[in-house]
């Protein structure tokens, strides 16, 4: 049996356990008021119930990325191979990310791209946490109502506006003819443009804007339902401000904190169109690594392996620094 | 430590909205002082500019003689006890506690061995470990007063912190808070609209009503000698009969009212045909056995026993009932519901005050 259609029986083998568990479990502990799932919504519409979810779960959501998954795992061939004798489970996509297939050389211009992706990641979310963290708490807790209708009004509108215009209206603003490098000249600040997207500052920029909002509102939310009182409380036992948001308001937004900043640094390490548009010509994000595999040298099981990397890895990073920050899965999610 | 507090003359207005008015009045060192009166009269205000979170608009206050205007509440001598207290509620007791002193720089070992200090005074003893939440309000209160009297303030401010508390539980925190402050002698500003725990705990009061004081005194002259009809009707039980005044001595006065002359105290020196207020409280009033002062007789709408007391509801002026209340002591026999009785009292015990704002019932 191919493996690729042994993918779907995965779900299907997982489903029968959790049945079994679920079955065994009402056995050992009898609720005679507990109503079952179709006594409570009907047959026709549990069935619909039934349908509706397991077709969302199973074709849109699990198997996709199963089959990306096994997918990582076979060699790549040509659609008359597939199938056949040469198609056989094999870690070569995954080993070819450490060491060139072909050369046999170690592979550093794709490790030294995922490096840098996860580096940078990492400096976009600090940045924007610098950024948001004073935003959300000038909103949260200092501002009036009206004024804080019309920052928000000021973060949200511009996301109408699509990435791809976003990214190149940044690069024409900070191109080295653009309007920033103009000004700067023309007050007389430089002699030469500044090389602001060859120096990455477009990168940068161009990451942390994309996720302003991302960062702001669950920072946002955790500090608005902080008490003032604890604010002034500790202000009046003679704390300065900055160690009021050290041991008070901080320490309060943890799970915002925590959930604003594994989003930002996600989706900043996953995304592909700012990279691509703002990145300097030595800017190797790792994305579009991936990006290439698939839609350049049609190399999916490569490509599929690489995801995978970056996805593991990131997942990795944000579990060990959910644990060093002390703050669980669920708070993050709240 | 000590010290007085002194508002010169403190005027605080939010945008057109005066919340306190011309407020001028000194608070000795080591007194308990308590502002009384009902919400938004502005005794929150009060504490809040006494603590360095607002800035009064014009006056000025002093502390312990020291002019306090651009001075911050992290950097005044005093503390604040908040109404929900605001511990917080990711430190440990003894965390909470002794935050004022981590901020200040000290270390964890002296910390440590100030909080067990405190943690006895408080009568909480080893329980410096426990979280916030696992204690109960009254526990929660003491280590509120704990965490502000770590720093070792000249002068607590109190934001009404009794009032979430059931009543046992309040009585029994009133006798402790003026114990704790005789014990470590430092001045108490007390706000609270409970005119009980200002009477039991305070050395002096200052009644306010819509951002103005009414009157500073000790508990029993704010309650024997009102100086307004505000302070008359807000502090204690009172009943109050309006009208004008027919005749008037150094002494007394007496008013005309629904039911007839009623004399009374003259300490304002109204003339007859002023328009005046006069109150009697509930327990002066006394069903009639023989010859009194003055008398006047209502019908009896409701009688209801209270242990220690019964209270006597009859029909008054406009939609205001007349309250009595008769001690067990006295042996006078209580009026039935439904009768018509006449009452005395003695008209020492009846003040008669010009017309003004009352407190609502």
């Amino acid at each position: 049996m191919s493996s690729r259609l042994f993918v779907i029986l995965i779900p299907l083998i997982v489903i029968a356990i959790f049945a079994i568990l679920s079955w065994r479990d009402t056995r050992n502990n009898p609720d005679p008021t507990r109503k079952g799932f179709f006594d409570r919504n009907g047959t026709v519409l549990g069935l619909v119930f039934i349908a509706l979810v397991g077709f969302w779960m199973l074709f849109l959501v699990v198997l996709p990325y199963l089959y990306m998954v096994v997918e990582s795992f076979h060699p790549k061939l040509s659609p008359s191979k597939r199938g056949g004798p040469d198609d056989v489970l094999t870690l070569m996509q995954y080993k070819s990310f450490f060491i060139e297939p072909l050369s046999g050389d170690m592979n550093t211009i794709h490790m030294w791209a995922f490096g840098y992706t996860i580096v940078i990641s990492l400096i976009v979310t600090a940045l924007n946490f610098a950024i948001c963290y004073p935003l959300a708490y000038y909103m949260a807790q200092t501002g009036t109502a009206r004024k804080v209708r019309l920052l928000m009004l000021a973060l949200i509108i511009p996301y109408w506006v699509n990435e791809i215009l976003r990214a190149f209206s940044l690069r024409l603003l900070l191109a080295s003819k653009g309007l920033i490098n103009q000004m700067l000249m023309g007050v007389g600040l430089t002699d030469a443009p500044i090389d602001f997207l060859g120096n990455n500052v477009g990168l940068f920029v161009g990451l942390s804007y994309a996720y302003l909002l991302i960062m702001v509102f669950p920072l946002y939310n955790a500090i608005e339902s902080l008490d003032r009182n604890q604010i002034e409380a500790a202000h009046d036992l003679g704390a300065p401000w900055w160690k009021i948001h050290r041991d008070v308001v901080i320490p309060y937004a943890k799970p915002g904190i925590a959930s604003g900043c594994t989003m930002v640094f996600m989706l900043s390490a996953g995304s592909l169109a700012a990279p691509q548009f703002l990145g300097g010509p030595n800017t190797l994000w790792f994305t579009s690594v991936v990006y290439d595999f698939f839609f350049q040298s049609f190399n999916w099981p490569r490509g599929a392996a690489y995801a995978f990397v970056l996805l593991s890895a990131c997942i990795a990073f944000v579990m060990i620094v959910l644990r060093l920050f002390k703050v669980s899965l669920g708070e993050t999610i709240k | 430590m000590s010290a007085s507090v002194e508002l010169d003359h403190v005027t605080v207005k939010f945008g057109q909205f005066t919340a306190v008015k011309d407020a001028a009045l000194e608070i000795r060192g080591g007194e308990f002082f308590s502002f009384l009166g009902p919400s938004g009269c502005g005794k929150t205000t009060i504490l809040r500019t006494v603590s360095g979170f607002l800035e009064p608009t014009d006056g000025a206050v002093r502390i312990a003689g020291q002019d306090m205007a651009g001075i911050g509440p992290n950097k005044r001598p005093t503390a604040l006890i908040f109404q929900n207290l605001a511990l917080f509620p990711l430190m440990s007791v003894a965390d909470n506690i002794t935050y004022g002193l981590r901020v200040r720089g000290m270390s964890s070992g002296e910390r440590a061995r100030k909080a067990d200090e405190l943690l006895e005074l408080i009568a909480l003893p080893g329980q410096g470990k426990k979280l916030v939440s696992e204690l109960s309000g009254g526990q929660k209160q003491r280590v509120a007063i704990a965490r502000a009297l770590a720093v070792q303030p000249k002068v607590l401010l109190l934001d009404e912190p009794l009032s979430a508390l059931d009543l046992k539980l309040r009585q029994h925190m009133r006798a402790e808070l003026r114990a704790i402050q005789q014990q470590v002698g430092i001045t108490f500003i007390y706000i609270t609209h409970d005119q009980g725990e200002a009477l039991t705990m305070s050395d002096r009061i200052a009644v306010m009503s819509d951002g103005v004081i009414q009157q500073i005194g000790d508990g029993r002259s704010v309650y024997d000698a009102p100086d307004t009809a505000f302070v008359a009707s807000f502090v204690g039980e009172n009943n109050a009969f309006a009208g004008q005044i027919t005749h008037a001595d150094a002494d007394s006065a007496v008013v005309q009212t629904d039911f007839g002359p009623l004399r009374g105290r003259n300490p304002k020196a109204l003339k007859p045909g002023d328009r005046a207020v006069l109150f009697i409280r509930p327990e002066d009033l006394i069903p009639v056995t023989g010859a009194a002062d003055s008398t006047l007789s209502s019908y009896v709408t409701n009688v209801s026993f209270e242990g220690n007391m019964t209270h006597v509801y009859l029909n008054g002026q406009g939609a205001r009932e007349i309250s009595m209340s008769i001690g067990r002591q006295g042996g006078t026999d209580v009026p039935q519901k439904g009768t018509v009785t006449p009452l005395s009292y003695h008209a020492s015990n009846a003040i008669v005050l010009p017309e003004g704002t009352m407190a609502r019932e």
